[in-house]
């Protein structure tokens, strides 16, 4: 088994779970003993996942990834105590957030719920084509992937989670803008493209969103 | 070893087995009787700096691992106690043992008597044994290891402190003359001590330490980059200086040494210990062990191999591997071992499995009905684990997990009798998977399988808990925390037992020819050696002949004649009916895997497929072509191999020339080629000793960085030396300048070298100047690494699979390595390591079939959108599209699938799935992380 097999589901899974942080071990880049060279597909997962961590409220930092050989034992203690310290520092999954744990895992559930569609834009659209540290690190950080982790997961994202809250109780367009930290008009977009896919409805009495299939 | 009678093919050997006063078969290895023995004395393994019991195991992974009796034991001496008797439970302890003859009949012979590390005390100026904070090299091995006398602390004999200034002192009984001493270089003294440099500052970040030198011989594969690792390392200073011990302090016993440097003149310092690496010597008891097998043994008193066979001795069917040979190295002795098993299987060949008896399992019980119930057994390791973790808490603790029916701990839980043990609780108890709390899966796992197949369960029920180096070995000093994460650990382990699921292995043909890509010494004498057992040969050659780079070599150091040696090698090869020869080959594809290879080749021909079972890349090196010191320029400036093909045609230019310069390290320890060439050096100090033999007038210069002639060219060395072959050393910061000028109306290469010990620049007028260039990789590596799916070292030589492990292996299953593709090295290295190669290759040919993993991905249909992303992501191809009722679907080679499980983590659907790593085994793994009451309640 390879590191590339590390799967976007298992890093969310252990955050979901209430792991204060996720380090993977992974070996030295360039240096696959195989064909493979899947650790850069381990690293294009953990720089994916720490941008959507950071785009629900979730330190980033929680998130480590090191590179080593099985003979570099002084690189898997070093990194491991550096990582310790780091989540120490953080304290425990919200603190530093200045989040509840309970608004954090309904988010976590969001993105949980949209993994199959991020593996397939991942596929699609997020591919680094030279396989080296830098080329990664640049793409993750870059405007173009911004643009794309808008428009292919943000965007995703909200409509999971506006889903998720509707399946609680229907809801006012000035409730889901709260509870999402959004604007009304923001909202609207969504509700309106939602409404469309006949996914929810607007309930003209009650002046509530809720989903289609509740009515 | 009593005696030996009869010849190759038919040797008996009578043997005397020492009374180990235990019956092994009873002991169990639970040392109760070491805990009640009286008699106390110095630890042999220990190299005497612990106390052990007159009975004790001799060392933690002893095979057998049960005790045996010493001398010193009170009853042997005076029949005086017997306490050991009373308490052994099992009543393994037999005082009526005698030595016992034993007569075993042979076919052939291999002495891997290795080496013994050099004594010190025989020369009372090292102080070993006088002064208390003076240590050899394998002293201090021991207090590095964690089953050393200090469980891995680093102390001072004299007070037990903690050292912080820590001094080498290398070349102890080595590179010298002087009587006791041996006049060859031990060859592994260099990189073993900066090995216990690195490991000193990992243990004790604070420490200095020094190292007292003459020249880095860092002349291995990647030596050169951890010699740079260890020297940059803080607080490390790395001296050229011969030095000494003068004496002790007697108040604070620090030891004091007195070197002297370029700067500052002859010093004296304090070190609070000091290490003697020491070098190797003959084994002990070689002269007798010689006489009693009718060899000859060199003057070093080494076994006498012949020029062309490293491995042989002076009688037929008689072998050696290892340290006998001289000094080796790990990589070299396990090659070498090899190596000397393909020389036995050329001998035997034709009596090749007739003693072999078939492994037979019992049949596999069909558990598919049952609920899971586990077993889990957990490992003392000896003190290893338990001297940490609470092992019997961990036991009651495994004992309150879901489905564990049973736990139990063991002593070793590797030991046959534990094994034993395993399998038979599992009959017992009904177990139907198996939890290991022990090491690492990556060396025992295989056996802990087997331990289930004995036990009529499928092995991939087996799943190891890794408590010693996860916890044990990295949580010393916190041993409630390491039980409690012991205890997380075997908490996963047991989560993801109860998901395994039984997995088939299967059986792939295997075809019974080998290719080989390279027609030089190392591709021909690997493919003569495979032929000579049975097995059809294709040997490509690129160019439009055979002998590769050894066509240029005229003699070896040892005086090895190696053209007529070529022409003969050559000879046979083309004699033997099994070897097929390509000459100008060029390999344009190859396909299928390990056993069944596909290979298309393109030469004088025609283009042919041949199939094949196992390859070996023996595709050499080449020469570097310098662009430095006016070569290419000006014709009096020559590589070392034109240089030799110069002297054997006895041209004028050159055996004619007043003044010969030499310089070392050219397109090598540099920048763009970070590491040594190892050849460079015996190879100079061969030729300007052909050349003293045939103009004994000529002034020789060489300018060197570290001379390294290692091993026994040391002796070659001085010899150069006393021929008044002069030896200037240079930095990479004051390189030799070159310059073609007229001198005395004469024109002549002028070099100048700054010299260090005049302290000024030193001109030499030169008739001819030599430099040895670089052996680069061959320019045809990377076309043949992508070929053949192979990897790169960070040199661009070959990579083998482990440097110590499989030396001459690839990670891609059947193809092997040897010669200099693998690394610069002298013939008889290069014989050695193709010998070594065609005894991999012979493991994989001589068997029918080879097994295929069942940890391989599957495609589940009902969830396959045949999107491709896992045909994307699979880098072997084993991953196609087939129609099928359904629609086109993904369907996995499971003969191809390495099970990477890329493709596991692309699908969006999770209609791959990596078996025996699947979703729902490691997710109740990563939700046993935390303990059920500690997990989210909205998850």
């Amino acid at each position: 088994m390879c590191s590339g097999r590390i799967d976007l589901e298992f890093i969310l899974r252990a955050f979901a779970n209430g792991q204060d942080g996720v380090f993977i071990g992974a070996c030295r880049l360039g240096e696959c003993n195989y064909v493979t060279h899947g650790n850069y597909d381990t690293f294009g997962t953990v720089l994916l996942c720490r941008r959507i961590m950071r785009h629900i409220g979730i330190a980033p930092e929680r998130l480590h990834i090191a590179f080593m050989s099985a003979a570099d034992g002084n690189i898997l203690a070093e990194s491991i105590n550096g990582f310790v310290e780091t989540v120490k520092k953080l304290g425990p999954l919200g603190q530093a957030e200045n989040e509840q744990a309970d608004d954090l895992a309904p988010r976590l559930q969001a993105v949980r719920r949209l993994v199959p569609y991020i593996k397939l834009v991942e596929r699609e659209r997020l591919r680094v084509p030279v396989k080296t540290r830098e080329a990664y690190e640049r793409f993750y950080t870059g405007a173009e992937f911004e643009r794309l982790f808008d428009e292919l997961v943000a965007d995703r994202l909200a409509v999971s989670r506006i889903m998720l809250l509707l399946r609680q109780k229907p809801l006012t367009t000035q409730e889901l803008a709260a509870a999402l930290d959004l604007n009304p008009s923001e909202i609207s977009g969504y509700m309106n493209g939602s409404s469309r896919q006949g996914l929810v409805r607007y309930d003209e009495g009650s002046k509530r969103y809720t989903l289609a299939d509740v009515a | 070893m009593d005696g030996v009678e009869g010849q190759a093919g038919d040797f008996t050997v009578t043997l005397v087995k020492k009374p180990r006063y235990i019956i092994e078969d009873k002991c169990t290895g639970c040392t109760t009787c070491m805990e009640y023995c009286p008699v106390e004395y110095p630890d042999p393994f220990n190299q005497e700096l612990s106390q052990n019991k007159a009975i004790h195991i001799y060392f933690s992974q002893a095979i057998p691992l049960v005790t045996y009796i010493d001398e010193t034991c009170l009853f042997l001496k005076e029949q005086k106690c017997d306490i050991c008797r009373g308490v052994c439970q099992n009543k393994a302890i037999d005082f009526t043992q005698t030595p016992e003859k034993v007569a075993v009949n042979v076919g052939a012979v291999i002495l891997s008597v290795g080496l013994e590390p050099f004594d010190p005390s025989v020369r009372d100026e090292y102080g070993y044994g006088r002064l208390q904070n003076v240590l050899t090299s394998m002293d201090y091995e021991r207090l590095l290891s964690s089953t050393g006398p200090y469980e891995g602390r680093i102390l001072r004999m004299s007070d037990r402190t903690h050292p912080r200034k820590i001094a080498w002192l290398q070349c102890i009984g080595s590179r010298r003359v002087t009587p006791g001493d041996n006049s060859y270089c031990s060859a592994v003294c260099c990189t073993y001590t900066q090995k216990q440099v690195i490991l000193t500052k990992d243990h004790e970040p604070e420490s200095e330490c020094t190292v007292f030198h003459n020249d880095i011989r860092a002349f291995g594969k990647d030596f050169e980059r951890y010699f740079q690792r260890a020297e940059q390392l803080p607080d490390v200073r790395f001296i050229r200086s011969y030095a000494t011990i003068v004496g002790e302090d007697p108040q604070s016993k620090n030891v004091i040494v007195r070197y002297a440097t370029a700067d500052e003149g002859v010093k004296e310092e304090q070190f609070d210990m000091v290490v003697l690496s020491v070098g190797l010597n003959p084994p002990t008891g070689n002269r007798e062990l010689a006489e009693k097998f009718g060899i000859a043994l060199t003057d070093h008193g080494f076994r006498q191999g012949t020029a062309d066979n490293p491995l042989a001795t002076t009688r037929t069917g008689i072998f050696v591997s290892g340290g006998f040979q001289g000094p080796t190295d790990i990589p070299e002795s396990v090659f070498s071992a090899s190596g000397a098993g393909a020389q036995c299987g050329q001998l035997l060949d034709y009596r090749r499995g007739k003693l072999t008896t078939e492994r037979v399992y019992p049949p596999e019980k069909d558990v598919s009905g049952e609920e899971p119930k586990i077993g889990v057994f957990v490992c003392h390791c000896g003190a290893n684990i338990s001297s940490v973790v609470d092992v019997p808490a961990t036991v009651e603790y495994a004992l309150t997990l879901p489905d564990v029916v049973y736990a139990k701990q063991q002593l070793f839980s590797c030991a046959t009798n534990s094994a034993t043990e395993i399998t038979d609780l599992a009959k017992e108890k009904g177990l139907n998977r198996v939890v290991i709390a022990a090491c690492s899966p990556r060396t025992l796992e295989p056996l802990f399988r087997d331990t289930l197949r004995e036990a009529g369960l499928n092995q991939y029920f087996c799943e190891m808990a890794n408590i010693r180096e996860h916890c044990s070995w990295v949580h010393s000093k916190q041993k409630e925390d390491a039980t409690e994460k012991a205890k997380d650990i075997i908490r996963m382990s047991v989560a993801r037992a109860r998901h395994l699921e039984p997995l088939q292995e299967f059986d792939l043909p295997v075809d019974k020819a080998a290719l080989v890509v390279g027609g030089g010494i190392a591709g021909m004498t690997c493919a003569l050696s495979i032929a000579s057992q049975g097995h059809e040969v294709y040997l490509l050659e690129k160019e439009d002949h055979l002998g590769g780079n050894a066509r240029r070599l005229h003699t070896t150091i040892e005086g090895l004649d190696v053209q007529a040696y070529l022409a003969d090698l050559i000879r046979s090869v083309y004699a033997n009916p099994l070897i097929h020869v390509s000459h100008r080959a060029v390999i344009q594809d190859v396909s299928g895997y390990v056993g069944n290879f596909f290979t298309t080749v393109e030469s004088e021909t025609g283009v042919q497929q041949i199939k094949h079972g196992a390859a070996v890349i023996a595709i050499g090196a080449e020469e570097y072509t310098p662009t430095e010191y006016l070569y290419g320029e000006d014709e009096r400036v020559l590589t070392h191999l034109e240089l030799e093909e110069k002297i054997a045609a006895r041209d004028e230019q050159v055996v004619g020339a007043e003044s010969m310069v030499m310089i070392q390290c050219v397109g090598c320890r540099n920048q763009d080629r970070n590491y040594c060439s190892r050849v460079c050096c015996s190879h100079a100090v061969k030729n300007a000793l052909e050349l003293k033999d045939v103009n004994p007038g000529m002034d020789i210069y060489i300018l060197f960085r570290d001379m390294r002639t290692y091993g026994f060219n040391e002796d070659f060395y001085r010899q150069a030396a006393e021929r008044e072959v002069r030896f200037i050393r240079y930095t990479p910061e004051e390189p030799p300048q070159v310059e073609a000028v007229e001198s005395e109306g004469k024109p002549v290469l002028q070099v100048t070298v700054a010299d260090p010990i005049m302290g000024q620049r030193l001109a030499i007028d030169a008739d001819c100047l030599a430099l040895a260039a670089a052996v680069i990789p061959s320019s045809s590596t990377k076309e043949i690494a992508s070929l053949f799916k192979v990897t790169l070292s960070p040199d661009d030589f070959f990579k083998e699979a482990h440097v110590k492990l499989r030396p001459v292996e690839f990670a891609t299953d059947g193809v092997y390595l040897c010669g200099l593709a693998h690394y610069p090295k002298h013939i008889p290295e290069a014989i050695n390591q193709a010998y070594g190669a065609a005894g991999r290759v012979l493991t994989l040919l001589s068997h029918d079939t080879v097994v295929a993993s069942g940890a391989v991905c599957e495609v589940r249909e009902d969830d396959c959108v045949s999107c491709g992303a896992c045909i994307t992501a699979c880098t072997y191809g084993a991953i196609e599209f087939r129609e099928t009722p359904r629609g086109r679907k993904a369907w996995v080679n499971p003969i191809l699938c390495k099970g990477d499980g890329l493709c596991n983590a692309k699908c969006p659907t999770n209609a791959i799935v990596l078996k025996h790593f699947t979703d729902e085994e490691i997710i109740s793994q990563i939700d046993a992380v935390v303990t059920a009451e500690e997990i989210f309640e909205t998850r």
